[in-house]
């Protein structure tokens, strides 16, 4: 394989789960904070999404797929076999992981917090903001797990992106390519280089966390 | 610029034409030397999945593709029949070998037709990995086995569900037979260690790519065009000189079918 086609696989794998944790993060971010704010959520609140976290990504892709289809629901926005339908199939792969892990942090916090808002005359109201202020460990900690789950997923990318080389072929589906032609040393590469992404991302994020 | 419109598809507005084939053509860089000349002729970009011949004909019935490259000829006349595949084109072909370990536990080497192989095979209770995910190769495995009278059963007989490049490394570590395209077996199997054991002139062994445009597909036009250039005799040339270590991968047959679409059972 090329240098170039090794960048332009890397980065596309790069912006399409970074795309997808986004885009996960703003529902899930809110959500988990909000859920520790509650008391947890309820023992089924936290069932579910714990269980969201073992949700199989060929079953996503497989349902994904099944909605973008020309012949599904959502057929006439034309996604199906892009990117964008990846990074949708990600981020909902990765919307139980950022929760849970908010959650699971935030809840620690709640208590500590709600004293330290009404011991400087807040109202409840100013609770969730200042739990998100004071969650930022927690919430480099749920991103990188997002990302991680979003740029090392292949079935769901290969259901709905469909491996089109130079169009949707990512770091995952191309080591797929590649041990299928059994051209192991290039698959074992570019097993290193996915290594080396995930890497690099999350400790960007941990430094971040860090101030 | 042109690695940015890679990266990030909205520079890239135009919708290509998408092509679904199999692992087999997709594997040998077949496509490689087909599509790059057509594309710079005419201008329409060809985006390839590749999947196994049952897949890309359910995604050719979901118009979720424009095109088809398969090798089934019985599928590929029913769907003709049921109308989403248009008049199509018999593109190339070449014959499928049964490959195995060198030691031969069922002496396949020794038979004369390819029918009493596969009697061996399952006589010998000798492993044998099927493709199982109705793939062209998969479909014609089943048929070679309904024609010989064997009903294949685990513990000898195993089902991989995956390319033909990796039931081929399975066949290998496993030192079972297989059944493979002549492609894949040069460019994976022969790496791994397995031999061609039965690979004469059989009729039985033909394997015929032929490709069809999708008929309720936005794109037709531009999928009879790349028909129109699958036809030409610098298509056909191409085909020709696709080579492996010296060994023809394909054998171009323009337009001339030598299995009959659909039928013959």
């Amino acid at each position: 394989m090329e240098a170039a086609e090794l960048w332009e696989i890397t980065l596309r794998s790069l912006w399409v789960a970074g795309a997808a944790t986004l885009l996960a993060a703003l529902p899930a971010v809110p959500l988990g904070l909000w859920l520790a704010l509650k008391g947890g959520g309820g023992l089924w609140g936290r069932v579910l999404l714990y269980a969201g976290m073992a949700l199989p990504s060929v079953v996503v892709g497989l349902f994904l797929y099944l909605l973008l289809s020309r012949s599904g629901p959502l057929g006439f926005w034309g996604l199906l076999y892009t990117p964008y339908a990846m990074v949708l199939a990600e981020a909902i792969l990765a919307f139980p992981l950022i929760a849970a892990f908010v959650l699971s942090g935030a809840r620690a916090r709640v208590e500590e917090v709600r004293l330290l808002v009404r011991s400087l005359g807040g109202r409840e109201a100013q609770v969730l903001p200042t739990l998100f202020g004071e969650s930022r460990r927690t919430l480099a900690a749920a991103l990188a797990a997002g990302f991680g789950g979003a740029i090392s997923e292949v079935g769901a990318a290969t259901l709905v992106g469909g491996d089109i080389r130079h169009h949707t072929r990512v770091l995952t589906t191309a080591i797929v390519v590649e041990t299928r032609k059994g051209e192991l040393e290039a698959a074992l590469a570019l097993g290193m280089v996915l290594l080396g992404v995930a890497l690099v991302v999350t400790a960007l994020l941990v430094l971040l966390e860090r101030e | 610029m042109r690695l940015l419109g890679w990266v990030f598809p909205l520079f890239l507005m135009a919708q290509a034409l998408r092509l679904a084939t199999t692992t087999s053509v997709y594997d040998s860089g077949l496509l490689d030397r087909l599509l790059p000349p057509f594309q710079k002729a005419t201008g329409v970009r060809v985006e390839v999945l590749a999947v196994g011949t049952g897949q890309a004909l359910r995604l050719a019935e979901r118009g979720d593709v424009d095109a088809v490259l398969v090798h089934a000829p019985e599928l590929e006349g029913e769907a003709l029949r049921r109308g989403y595949l248009a008049e199509g084109f018999c593109l190339a072909a070449n014959t499928f070998l049964l490959v195995g370990p060198p030691a031969d536990p069922a002496r396949v080497r020794e038979t004369k037709g390819v029918l009493e192989a596969f009697r061996r095979i399952a006589l010998a209770k000798a492993l044998f990995v099927s493709r199982g995910d109705r793939s062209g190769t998969h479909l014609k495995e089943l048929s070679l086995w309904k024609q010989a009278g064997v009903e294949p059963a685990p513990p000898w007989y195993l089902e991989s569900g995956a390319g033909m490049g990796q039931t081929l490394v399975l066949a290998s570590e496993k030192g079972a037979y297989t059944l493979s395209d002549l492609a894949t077996y040069l460019a994976v199997g022969r790496k791994g260690g397995l031999e061609a054991l039965y690979q004469r002139e059989d009729p039985l062994l033909l394997n015929q790519y032929s490709y069809y445009p999708v008929s309720r597909s936005p794109k037709l036009e531009e999928a009879r065009r790349l028909l129109g250039f699958l036809a030409s005799e610098e298509a056909a040339a191409r085909v020709a000189s696709l080579r492996v270590e010296g060994v023809s991968l394909f054998r171009p047959l323009r337009g001339r079918c030598i299995l009959p679409v659909g039928g013959g059972r």
